[in-house]
């Protein structure tokens, strides 16, 4: 399924939509950048209630589909900016990481 | 392939350019057709090494050398230097500042992660002086 669409489905405010809409084939969970480094997978959505902007480092350097901030936390502007620059679609969620897991499970 | 060498000057507490050297070297080497594995490898080294430099070695610079058959970063910093290294290398400990922790930071698996996703990994410290720090990556 496609980034945009798991994004309609799930009722997810966009912050940026990246120029590529990437194909959603995993879903990772994690606040701690080194282990989001380490285990995400290239073509996870990525769950986290980081909103700084070294989140955007973390998913052009493993190829992650999307990033969702959750939780209700809010992009900071650094974030934003550097994520139209670079090509990474952002999506933000009053949801927690779990409940959205659970139905991104159902959808991809 | 040709030898390539790139330079990268890391700024020292400014979290927010912090991984900007790991993603040119992720462009240069899918430019030069490196292998996807390889590109993880040397991606998730070179971020590990950016932000221990920016963390704890207050600045410093990233040195970077392709050849034919291995990719060598190397981290120079005049930071404090390691205390304990083999204590650094263990997963889970950390000294990162409060300020970092909140960032994302400080999971303590810096130095692990390189060791864990390069070929060899050496580090080289004295107190009050500095660190270097050698990754290398075997492109085959």
């Amino acid at each position: 399924m496609l980034a945009s669409e798991l994004a309609k489905t799930l009722g997810l405010e966009t912050v940026n939509a990246g120029e590529t809409d990437n194909e959603v084939t995993g879903c990772y969970i994690g606040d701690m950048l080194s282990v989001v480094m380490s285990r995400a997978e290239e073509g996870d959505i990525w769950l986290t209630v980081q909103a700084n902007v070294n989140i955007d480092a973390v998913a052009v350097l493993t190829g992650i589909s999307a990033i969702v901030i959750v939780e209700g936390m809010k992009a900071d502007e650094d974030t934003v900016a550097k994520a139209k620059a670079q090509d990474i679609t952002i999506y933000q969620s009053d949801d927690t990481a779990y409940a959205l897991a659970c139905k991104i499970s159902e959808l991809i | 392939m040709p030898n390539v060498k790139l330079h990268y000057d890391i700024d020292g507490n400014d979290f927010t350019v912090a991984g900007q050297a790991s993603s040119n070297l992720k462009k240069v080497l899918k430019q030069l057709g490196v292998s996807t594995e390889v590109i993880r490898k040397a991606a998730i080294s070179m971020y590990e090494g950016e932000i221990n430099t920016v963390i704890h070695g207050k600045g410093g610079a990233a040195d970077v050398e392709i050849s034919t058959d291995k990719l060598i970063i190397t981290f120079t910093d005049h930071g404090p230097g390691i205390k304990d290294i083999s204590q650094a290398m263990q997963e889970g400990f950390s000294t990162a500042t409060d300020e970092a922790r909140e960032l994302g930071f400080g999971a303590g698996m810096g130095l692990p992660n390189m060791k864990k996703y390069s070929d060899a990994l050496n580090i080289s410290s004295v107190l009050g002086e500095g660190t270097t720090v050698e990754i290398i990556i075997h492109l085959t």
